[in-house]
């Protein structure tokens, strides 16, 4: 007994002392940094970094009311004075410190500065108050110009001016500038993306809408029952792929449209295509970028099947990899040369399958590089595509 | 009463770890659905997912540990059962559609989803790997105590047993959450327990239905007679229970198992199916309990009471049929054993997979291993250790141990959902504090616990049982610092708990 009890004790308070260590190097993480510094300059340079950086994560949506008056603050810090104002072509975007009753005309006091783009002191004449505690009595104001234009102005009131303080605030102007070009490169980047999404909807159609309408002409005096019917998977299939609203939709509502896809090709190739599907029940609500599927099978069916004689099989796998799910769409179709494909997957090509090469770069861009498409294939051997995405990324939810 | 009969006793185990291994291997093609078309509307339902939840949830504790308990104890342990099926209740009041709805697959996912930030997020994990081992501990002990009472085989072997399976499967690819397997699982051990309980029942009523034999000074029949003998048992009483109640959101491997529900309306549905079969298990074990007092009043010295299910049907019918109905029992606690202890390997290697091992494993071997191999690594460290900590621990009882792992996580993650869930107030640094106080308070007291045995008094009921405590202290150090730090509420809060709280069908702008 005393053997065994001594031992636990030593596992207990080693792990005890290990917990400790976890704890104090998660708290130490973010204060590293204020240790160690060798002058007070150096201290004094990371504490003005550190502010900035501060201010940058709320000006990161570019000037908005909320993060404008959260930035002021670290701004006033910046600058050392007693008020920051900041006001933008409209009004007053935020007003950081006390004497809020001067708040009202900072807007006033910066219409020169937005219209000249030109820096300008104001004495207490224009701005100081009859209150003589009041500590508003002169301001510098600096212009924000971003993209050739002056976005805002960066207003620091004080006692009184000083050139260091028209330099600085010029600076700090020139800096929120700076922030200001970067969200909006970051809308930018964003409205690409979904531009890119939009070229990949409208690419689907023309081929496939002539040659569907075509199969589906062709059924309207022999079969009208079933040419109906197709026309209603048609009008499901373009409002699902031309719809407009969120990137992301689950795994289930994809491959029920890859099923009406499937059923229109079918009506155009009959026997020749065969179709087997087996999905795992436990990944069907799994969140991915929406049309991922749909253009890989696409691929396939016009590919790897179109052009080979008694036509082929199609096999869409989709298996529960435990946090992640994977991914199958293969076809024992005429394959092609790997290094065809990897062009297309580098964007080197707008070749025949751009298809692979958006449903790639949409993959990578959301989870990162290591969730790319995965292509096997080689001329003869049909093409294997697979791909993984995890159950969870932060920011990205389906839409309905 | 002689040794159990060895030879049926290992059939039966052996026999389960076979068909778990063979199911894991083949599972893939079992999981899948095959079809030409239509394959999408087929979602896994409710019903199948919360059968797969009570498979992988009725663990040692439930199948050995409960009648152990009432047996020992006495009717005070009737709230063991109850507690563990009330978390299920609270859990679909409070947190089932949110959880769901947030789109998380793991506890630290939903920590992430909600609060922005990526410390909460590694936090979460280090408390998910700790109650994932908390857990683990008492299916290996209860393997390896069920394998000495039917086999006589040393201590060491039953746990060493579970755990290289369940490393062969989770390693191998196989038993990925598969629901349709899990989901018999239930069926398996509710028949493994039910089964022989009726005829046992059938036995008692043949011998004219004794009464249970209580020695006069244990008041064994009384309520409130004090949990496991420490005292204050009122304190103890309520304590346990809302660990219980509390600690189920909190456990990790039951989180994953709502991922699979379609949307939050499915999740409750599937909620309220689990308390209803879990309802209809918990029936059984208590039978045991009291039966072993009527044929068993004394057991041999060294004999944990724990094994008590295995060793009544040799007491109470004849040998043939008794044997018979011990390896039954053998077998489907080793079912649970397995169930149990797969389902928590899977989401604890997965979380130390994702979330501590991928990234440094890429920089030790300079990106040169694959997803699997890591996977496989992360496995054998959630199994490893919580082994070798079963080995040197003093065993407490299963049913204890498993009660402690419900406080720790009902101090720490119950507030973390809860507040998370429904208050919008909820701060990253009160979050984050809220995990470290009830983390540590609660880690604590298990650890004197189990380590330093019992101690007399209120200090040893308040360490006993420390969720009473620690849960509101948990709670209000959260709320407190979420007030004082109202510039640390994650910046798109109101649009997550829009997310959280509308049905899917809905249409709104969710971004």
């Amino acid at each position: 007994m005393p053997g065994s009890v001594h031992l636990p004790t030593a596992i207990f308070v080693a792990g005890g002392m290990l917990l400790l260590y976890a704890l104090s190097r998660l708290v130490s993480h973010g204060r590293a940094a204020s240790r160690g510094f060798v002058s007070e300059v150096d201290q004094a340079t990371h504490a003005t970094l550190h502010t900035a950086s501060l201010a940058a994560r709320h000006l990161q949506d570019g000037l908005t009311p909320e993060g404008s008056a959260r930035a002021a603050k670290h701004l006033r810090g910046l600058l050392g004075c007693p008020v920051v104002a900041l006001t933008d072509a409209a009004g007053i975007l935020a007003w950081d410190g006390p004497a809020e009753h001067h708040r009202n005309r900072a807007h006033g006091h910066a219409a020169e500065v937005m219209r000249t783009g030109r820096t300008i002191v104001l004495g207490a004449a224009e701005v100081a108050c009859s209150d003589p505690d009041c500590p508003v009595r002169s301001a510098v104001i600096a212009p924000v110009v971003a993209e050739d234009r002056v976005m805002a102005a960066v207003a620091a009131y004080g006692p009184h001016t000083s050139a260091g303080l028209a330099r600085a605030t010029e600076e700090v102007a020139r800096w929120v500038a700076t922030q200001v070009e970067l969200a909006d490169l970051g809308h930018q980047r964003s409205r690409a993306m979904e531009a890119e999404l939009r070229a990949l909807r409208a690419q689907i159609s023309p081929h496939f809408i002539y040659n569907s309408l075509a199969a589906i002409a062709s059924f309207v005096r022999t079969d009208p029952d079933r040419a109906r019917e197709l026309l209603l998977e048609f009008a499901d299939f373009t409002r699902y792929a031309l719809r407009r609203g969120g990137a992301f939709t689950t795994l289930a509502e994809e491959l029920r449209n890859v099923e009406r896809y499937l059923v229109l090709e079918q009506a155009r190739f009959g026997d020749r295509l065969r179709v087997s599907l087996m999905v795992a029940p436990e990944v069907l609500p799994v969140t991915l970028p929406y049309l991922s599927v749909q253009p890989l099978v696409e691929n396939a069916v016009r590919h790897g099947l179109a052009g080979k004689p008694g036509g082929g099989r199609i096999r869409i796998v989709a298996t529960d990899e435990g946090s992640a799910a994977e991914i199958t769409v293969e076809d024992d179709g005429v394959g092609s040369d790997p290094e065809a494909i990897r062009e297309v997957l580098d964007q080197r090509t707008d070749g025949d399958s751009i298809g692979l090469g958006n449903v790639d770069a949409r993959l990578r861009q959301v989870y990162g590089d290591d969730y790319g498409l995965v292509v096997e294939t080689a001329p003869g051997a049909g093409t294997k595509v697979t791909f993984r995405v995890p159950k969870y990324a932060p920011g990205v939810h389906a839409t309905p | 009463m002689g040794r159990l009969n060895t030879a049926y006793g290992v059939v039966a185990i052996a026999l389960v770890c076979l068909v778990t291994l063979a199911v894991g291997s083949f599972g893939l093609r079992l999981s899948r659905t095959t079809s030409d078309f239509y394959v999408a509307g087929r979602t896994v339902t409710p019903y199948r997912n919360a059968s797969a939840i009570g498979g992988e949830y009725l663990s040692a504790a439930s199948f050995l540990g409960i009648a152990g308990l009432v047996y020992t104890n006495g009717l005070d342990m009737l709230w063991f059962p109850v507690g563990y099926t009330v978390g299920y209740v609270v859990l679909l009041v409070l947190v089932a559609a949110p959880l769901r709805r947030s789109g998380a697959y793991t506890l630290p996912d939903f920590a992430e989803a909600r609060l922005e930030s990526l410390a909460i997020r590694r936090l979460s994990t280090i408390l998910v790997v700790g109650i994932g081992w908390l857990y683990l501990l008492p299916q290996l002990q209860g393997a390896s105590l069920a394998l000495e009472a039917v086999t006589g085989a040393p201590g060491w072997l039953g746990g060493l047993v579970v755990a290289v399976v369940v490393v062969a499967n989770v390693a191998a690819g196989g038993m990925r959450s598969i629901t349709l397997v899990q989901a018999l699982q239930y069926w398996v051990k509710l028949t493994a327990i039910a089964v022989p309980a009726f005829v046992l029942l059938g036995a008692w009523f043949s011998d004219g239905a004794p009464g249970p034999a209580i020695a006069r000074d244990t008041r064994w029949e009384e309520p409130l007679n004090g949990l496991a003998g420490q005292g204050h048992p009122v304190y103890a009483t309520y304590s346990l229970l809302l660990a219980l109640a509390l600690g189920t959101m909190g456990l990790p491997h039951v989180l994953v198992r709502f991922y699979t529900n379609p949307d939050g309306r499915a999740a409750r549905r599937t909620t309220l199916t689990v308390v209803a079969l879990l309802g209809t298990f918990y029936l059984f074990p208590p039978l045991y309990g009291l039966l072993g007092r009527v044929y068993l009043p004394q057991l041999p010295d060294g004999v944990a009471a724990d094994t008590l299910v295995l060793r009544l049907p040799m007491a109470m019918v004849s040998d043939g049929l008794g044997q018979v109905l011990a390896a039954v029992l053998a077998g489907g606690a080793f079912a649970a054993f397995l169930s149990t202890a797969s389902g928590l390997t899977m989401s604890v290697a997965g979380v130390i997979d994702q979330d501590l091992l991928r990234r440094r494993l890429g920089r030790l071997t300079g990106e040169d291993f694959s997803a699997a191999q890591g996977f496989r690594l992360a496995t054998v460290l959630a199994v490893v250790v919580p082994y070798v900590a079963s080995r040197v621990v003093e065993p407490v009882g299963l049913a204890t141990m498993v009660s402690l792992a419900f406080a720790v996580a009902a101090s720490t993650f119950c507030p973390l959902l809860v507040l998370g869930s429904w208050w919008r107030g909820l701060s990253t640094s009160g979050a984050a504090a809220g995990l470290v106080v009830g983390g540590t308070l609660a880690t604590a007291a298990v650890g004197i616990t189990v380590l330093a045995g019992p101690v007399p008094g209120w200090p040893g009921a308040l360490l006993g049982q420390p969720a009473a405590w620690s849960i509101p202290l948990a709670f209000a150090v959260s709320v407190i610092v979420s007030l004082a730090t109202p510039g640390r509420i994650p910046r798109h809060t109101a649009r997550t708990m829009v997310r959280l709280h509308t049905p899917e069908d809905l249409v709104l702008e969710r971004g």
